[in-house]
C-alpha cells in the first residue's frame, strides 16, 4: 500500500543522502518545500543544477569557478608573484575574509596521507611545480592545515620547491585567539615560543 | 560491581577521522586495553582543549568517559609530542608506517603491554639520531613476535633440518626459512643471504642496544627491506600503503642514502 505520493518519497530519499540529514530531517525539509511557493522550489532546483553544470576547476589555480581562469587569477590588481597553497577550495574563503592577502592561490585538493594511499600524484602538486617554472613567482606560502597530514604535505612541497630558489614561507603556527595556555599542546606551545615576535 | 564511568589511560594516538563538523573519532593504542576508538568532541575547533593532544604520533594521558558505543575523551595532556620526529619528512613517514602496522595488526580491546612498550620505544628511537632502517626492521620483527607471527629462522619450516650457512630461502606462506632442497616445492619463496639471516636471527633475540650496534651494508639493508614488508604484506593480505610512500621518498632521493635526518 502506498501511503505517500511518489514525488514526496523521491525527494525525501534524495535529501536523506545528504550529509547530516536523517530520515526525519529529510521529511521535514520536503514538507517545508511543499508548503512554499512554486517559484522558491524552482530557484532551489536551478541552483542545484547550475552547480553541476557551470562549476569547474580554474585551469591555473584549480579553485572552483564558473569562469576560466577564475576571478582571482584574472584580477590584474593582485600580486601574481605570490602563491598561497591551500588544501581545499573552502580554505580560500577564510584567507580572503582577512583582507590581508593580495596574492593568488593554488588549491591542492587534499593533503598527503600515506596510510590512505594519497600521495602527491593524487593532488595538484605537479601543476604547482609547473606554475613555478617560469621564474615569475617570488614567494610560495604553504598554508596546508597545521596537522600531521598538512605538515607532511608542506614538508614534501618544500623539498620539491627548494631547488627552484623561490622563497618558501609557512603560515605561522601558535595559539589561536581565545585559547587557554593551560590547555595548549606541546607542539603549538613550542611553535608559539619559537615564532614569538617583538611587542 | 558496575564499571566506573570514567577512566584514565596513557595512549599513543594512531589515527583520526572527522565526525560531523567539529568532532573526531580517534584511534588510540593503550597499554591496558590495546586499540580503542574514542570520540574527541570539538577537536576540530581552533581553540579546542583536545586539539593537538589527539593528533596522530602523540603520546598523551587521556581521561575517557564511557559512552554507549564509543568512549568520549574528556581531558588530555601530551606526555611526548615527538616533536623532533614531526619536523622531518622521512621520520614522520617512518612514524606513520609504524602506526599503520599497529592499526592493521591489532584488534580493539585486546591489551598487550609489551607491544605498547615496543611502540613507544620505537617512536622515541626514531626521535634520536639512530638509523631509521634498523629501528623499522627491529620494530617489524618484534611486532610479529608479540602477535604470534614470529618467523622461524633456525630450522627449515618444511623438513625441520638445521639451516646450513649457504643461501637459503624465506617463505612468507610458511612463515620461515626453507632449506635449498625444500624451497624447490615453494616457488614463491625468496632467496635470503647468510648475512641477512644472521642479522635477522640476532635482531630477533637481542635487545635494541645490541641491535643498533650492528653495521648493515647497503645491499644487505635493501635485502632486508624487501623481505620483511613482503612477509607483512602476506600476513595482512594487502599492501601497507605507508611503505609504498617510504619507498617513493627514497626513489625521489628526498632523503639521503643513510636514511638519516634530511
Amino acid at each position: 500500500m502506498i501511503i505517500t505520493a511518489e514525488p514526496v518519497t523521491k525527494l525525501v530519499e534524495a535529501f536523506n543522502k545528504l550529509p547530516g540529514i536523517g530520515p526525519k530531517s529529510a521529511q521535514r525539509l520536503t514538507y517545508y518545500l511543499l508548503g512554499r511557493p512554486e517559484e522558491e522550489a524552482k530557484v532551489l532546483a536551478e541552483a542545484i543544477l547550475a552547480l553541476k553544470e557551470k562549476i569547474r576547476l580554474c585551469s591555473v589555480c584549480f579553485n572552483i569557478t564558473d569562469c576560466d581562469p577564475c576571478r582571482i587569477c584574472q584580477d590584474k590588481e593582485r600580486d601574481q608573484s605570490k602563491i598561497c597553497v591551500v588544501e581545499r577550495p573552502s580554505d580560500v574563503l577564510p584567507l580572503e575574509r582577512t583582507g590581508k592577502y593580495n596574492g593568488v592561490y593554488h588549491v591542492l585538493h587534499g593533503s598527503i596521507s600515506p596510510a590512505q594511499g594519497i600521495g602527491p600524484e593524487e593532488l595538484k602538486a605537479k601543476e604547482l611545480l609547473s606554475r613555478l617554472q617560469d621564474g615569475s613567482v617570488t614567494e610560495v606560502i604553504l598554508a596546508a592545515n597545521p596537522n600531521l597530514e598538512g605538515e607532511t604535505t608542506a614538508m614534501y612541497l618544500r623539498r620539491m620547491i627548494l631547488p627552484l630558489g623561490i622563497r618558501i614561507t609557512r603560515l605561522a603556527r601558535g595559539l589561536p585567539f581565545g585559547a587557554d595556555l593551560e590547555y595548549a599542546d606541546d607542539m603549538t606551545l613550542s611553535q608559539a615560543l619559537e615564532d614569538r615576535q617583538e611587542f | 560491581m558496575e564499571a566506573p564511568r570514567s577512566y584514565q589511560t596513557q595512549a599513543i594516538i594512531v589515527r583520526q577521522t572527522k565526525l560531523g563538523e567539529v568532532d573526531k573519532i580517534v584511534t588510540i593504542y593503550t597499554p591496558e586495553f590495546g586499540k580503542l576508538k574514542a570520540v574527541a568532541k570539538g577537536a576540530c575547533r581552533p581553540g579546542s582543549k583536545l586539539g593537538g593532544n589527539v593528533e596522530p604520533l602523540t603520546y598523551s594521558l587521556l581521561m575517557l568517559a564511557r559512552g554507549r558505543t564509543l568512549d568520549i575523551i574528556t581531558q588530555s595532556q601530551t606526555i611526548d609530542g615527538f616533536l623532533v620526529l614531526k619536523n622531518d619528512l622521512w621520520h614522520t613517514s617512518c612514524g606513520l608506517y609504524i602506526l599503520e602496522l599497529i592499526d592493521s595488526f591489532t584488534v580493539e580491546n585486546n591489551g598487550n603491554r609489551p607491544l605498547f612498550d615496543l611502540l613507544l620505544d620505537t617512536l622515541q628511537r626514531l626521535c634520536q639520531a639512530d638509523n631509521s632502517e634498523t629501528v623499522l626492521r627491529y620494530f617489524e620483527l618484534h611486532l610479529l613476535d608479540y602477535l604470534g607471527y614470529r618467523p622461524q629462522l633456525h630450522r627449515c619450516v618444511s623438513c625441520n633440518a638445521p639451516i646450513k650457512p649457504v643461501v637459503n630461502f624465506f617463505s612468507s606462506s610458511q612463515g620461515g626459512i626453507l632449506c635449498s632442497h625444500c624451497s624447490q616445492q615453494e616457488p614463491d619463496s625468496r632467496p635470503l643471504s647468510v648475512d641477512a639471516l644472521k642479522i635477522l636471527r640476532l635482531w630477533q633475540s637481542c635487545d635494541y642496544a645490541t641491535a643498533k650496534r650492528v653495521k648493515v651494508k647497503s645491499e644487505l639493508r635493501s635485502e632486508l627491506e624487501q623481505m620483511m614488508p613482503g612477509y607483512i604484506k602476506y600476513l595482512l593480505q594487502r599492501e601497507v600503503r605507508s611503505m609504498a610512500w617510504l619507498q617513493k621518498l627514497k626513489r625521489e632521493s628526498i632523503v639521503d642514502n643513510n636514511c638519516g635526518r634530511n
